[in-house]
């Protein structure tokens, strides 16, 4: 399918970095696939997810609209349907829901509603989450609302390295994805990633750590101060695995349970308000899969019931390494 | 005639970009006149401070107002005591001059939950970031006022050009104009939305020419002349309320006030990537606040004297709203959970009871760090 030259190299790029390597990858190999956004053009994104592209691929494939997210998403129905692989960008995942009709009613049924005869392969990158002193309505984690969802897929990279190889898959996906990334973490950190096009499969989580005593499940920007406790408590002998979701729906529920079976205790991060969150999906599943191994009560480290805050109270209302740490320790010594 | 009566392409203009009066101008006192004056350089000089105060670290993201002044200061002038005001995120000036105290405006970008609290007394809506939502509020709450027969009240909704392109505010206009409700929509355009140029937004000549499609009238205004737009705002008003000539009715207005960003669209965004330097100094020529200076200095409103008193004064205001609002101590925990229900559920209990075990266990730094 590519018509590029593989090169065999690596480049050390961010995480915002390797989405433009990512789009820049599947946009030179199929022509089918176009940009279209707020701002995505000469502009390169607000963020500069798409620097670059539109000087390379010109107006017709890296698409300035006008600022209206029900006609993005909704224009890119028509476009998946008639063979386009349109990759709209969000500005920022807090301003989705004038889009939210056209994705639940229409982008997550097109496939069933018509039976089949016309699909949305589409994905709708967005950035999420808190900590970066943004103003009002910046900083949601609302992946839950996808999540529930059939008909999507819902995406949160925590590394360059996934980021790339999970975009491209999504771009592929013959169905619709919710691309969610970690603005939090966009250049915070640099990573290994192939000059090439690889792919990093759909509803497979990782383990970033191994460990017997606990399993901590966590994605996106979280896995940051997730990590952090885990090392800390490492040194005081807590033996924690850390496994990274990668993808919130589907679920990797053999990844879940697996760990679970192995720890018999399990602590779940996210920054999404805990009620209705995916953590009580996470916990429900190791309820059903292997309760008879439970050795304590699953414990959330959620974001609170509230809406976010303005960024004065943010490091309260976001999970940090000491609240991770005190569930952590808490479950084990249950 | 009205003011209002005419083609929407046709610009309505009092004062020339040198401030010579090309128009009629408007009902309007002296004093009045030397407020906007006044206003629109507190507004100038409070923006200037709030790009350094980001700068500095000491404010979050900031949208700039400098070039706007005429078109916020203007407008809001021209309300009535009874009038609500619906502003979205850039309009401090016209917030402040409907009673915002500077410092609340200033909290708010600070990240304080504060500067979100209206005062009692002032009919200001909260900032409102999702674009073009506000619209619809506005309508809302001018159907209620005529469904309440409220004749005075009438509501000014600011939106930028950008804000056109999404459903509400079509949905928005369309309400208005079925349900003759008491509304006055202010576009402020100020030719971009971020980095996409007007001629991008929409293939109209004009905004104001939309008003057309939704059965009333709508107005291009000079946004960088103050007086012009004191006058076709108070003339919208007017007809908005019972104040309008009783055979013509309460009818909604758009007026489209052609004006010009002269800053970035936030700290965070850069200007230079999309736009020509020299497509800001053809619009700096126009900049309102000289315009409306050489106007009072013709009429004998403002001399040398009076101006620098103005000045001294404006830098004293902004400089003491800093300092309060710098003095404001950074909100406890229970501030989030605050006024999300009218009672605070148990849930929110047992988490804020999280967090203060926490800060008692380790203190608040493990928050801050
Ligand atoms: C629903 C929604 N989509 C996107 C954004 C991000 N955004 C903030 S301001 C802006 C441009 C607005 O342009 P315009 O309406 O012309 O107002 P201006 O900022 O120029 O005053 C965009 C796209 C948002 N705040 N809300
Ligand atoms: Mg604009």
């Amino acid at each position: 399918m590519s018509t590029q030259e593989t090169t065999g190299q690596t480049q050390s790029l961010t995480l915002v970095q390797a989405v433009r390597d990512g789009l820049y990858t599947e946009m030179s190999a199929d022509e089918d696939v176009i940009v279209m956004g707020e701002d995505v053009g000469k502009n390169g994104g607000v963020f500069r997810a798409t620097e670059g592209l539109w000087e390379q691929f010109g107006d017709d494939r890296v698409i300035d609209t006008p600022l209206a997210e029900s006609g993005i998403v909704g224009t890119a129905v028509g476009m998946a349907a008639y063979g386009l692989k349109p990759v709209p960008e969000i500005q920022f995942s807090g301003f989705m829901y004038p889009a939210f009709d056209q994705i639940v009613s229409h982008v997550a049924r097109l496939r069933n509603r018509s039976r089949g005869r016309f699909t949305c392969p589409m994905v709708i990158r967005a950035p999420y989450g808190g900590g970066i002193r943004a103003p009002e309505h910046h900083s949601e984690s609302k992946e839950a609302f996808y999540a529930h969802e059939a008909g999507l897929k819902v995406v949160m990279p925590s590394t360059p390295y996934d980021t790339k190889g999970l975009l491209i898959s999504a771009i592929r996906d013959p169905d619709p994805v919710i691309f969610l990334e970690p603005k939090l973490i966009y250049r915070a950190f640099r990573g290994d990633v192939p000059e090439d096009e690889y792919t990093v499969p759909i509803g497979e989580a990782t383990t970033r750590r191994e460990g017997s005593d606990v399993s901590v499940f966590t994605y996106g920007a979280m896995t940051r101060p997730t990590m952090e406790a885990v090392e800390e408590l490492a040194e005081e002998g807590i033996d924690a695995e850390m496994i990274d979701l990668r993808t919130v729906s589907p679920l990797d529920r053999e990844a879940i349970v697996e760990s679970f079976k192995k720890t018999g205790r399990a602590v779940v991060v996210n920054e999404a308000p805990k009620t209705g969150s995916l953590a009580g999906e996470i916990t429900a599943i190791i309820q059903e899969e292997a309760l008879l191994y439970q050795e304590a009560p699953v414990n959330r480290v959620s974001g609170f019931d509230v809406p976010y805050p303005l960024y004065a109270l943010e490091d309260y209302y976001l999970p940090n390494a000491a609240r991770i740490t005190k569930a952590i320790t808490e479950t084990v010594e249950f | 005639m009205s003011v209002l009566e005419r083609d929407p392409g046709d610009l309505v203009q009092v004062l020339d970009e040198d401030g010579a009066v090309v128009g009629e101008l408007p009902d309007i006192g002296d004093e009045t006149i030397v407020q906007m004056y006044r206003d629109m350089v507190l507004a100038r000089h409070f923006d200037k401070r709030a790009v350094s105060l980001q700068r500095q670290g000491r404010m979050g993201t900031y949208p700039p107002l400098s070039g706007q002044e005429a078109a916020q200061i203007g407008s809001a002038h021209a309300l009535g005591d009874d009038d609500w005001l619906f502003p979205s995120y850039r309009e401090h000036g016209a917030s402040f001059v409907r009673g915002i105290p500077l410092d609340q405006t200033l909290l708010y970008w600070m990240g304080h939950e504060a500067g979100n609290k209206v005062p009692d007394d002032v009919n200001v809506f909260p900032v409102a970031v999702p674009i073009a939502t506000q619209t619809l509020h506005a309508t809302g709450a001018a159907w209620a006022a005529s469904l309440k027969g409220d004749t005075d009240t009438a509501m000014l909704c600011y939106f930028g050009d950008g804000a056109t392109s999404e459903g509400d505010f079509h949905e928005a206009l369309n309400f208005a104009g079925v349900f003759d409700t008491p509304s006055v929509f202010f576009c402020n355009n100020n030719q971009w939305a971020i980095s996409v140029p007007r001629e991008h937004q929409t293939a109209s000549e004009t905004i104001a020419q939309k008003a057309t499609a939704y059965g009333f009238e709508g107005v291009q205004v000079d946004g960088m002349d103050p007086l012009a737009v004191y006058k076709v705002t108070r003339e919208a008003l007017e007809k908005a309320t019972a104040a309008a000539p009783p055979d013509s009715g309460r009818r909604p207005t758009l007026i489209e006030a052609v004006q010009y960003r002269f800053g970035a669209h936030t700290t965070a965004d850069d200007p230079s990537v999309y736009r020509d330097a020299e497509e800001v100094e053809r619009w700096q020529a126009k900049d309102p606040i000289p315009r409306l200076e050489s106007f009072c200095r013709d009429r004998g409103l403002l001399d040398d004297e009076s101006i620098e008193a103005i000045d001294t004064d404006v830098t004293d205001r902004v400089a003491e709203a800093i300092e309060s609002a710098e003095s404001v101590a950074r909100p406890l925990p229970e501030a989030l959970f605050e006024s999300v229900y009218e009672t605070m559920p148990d849930r929110h209990h047992d988490q804020l009871a999280e967090i203060e075990a926490l800060r008692a266990e380790h203190g608040d730094e493990v928050f801050f760090e």
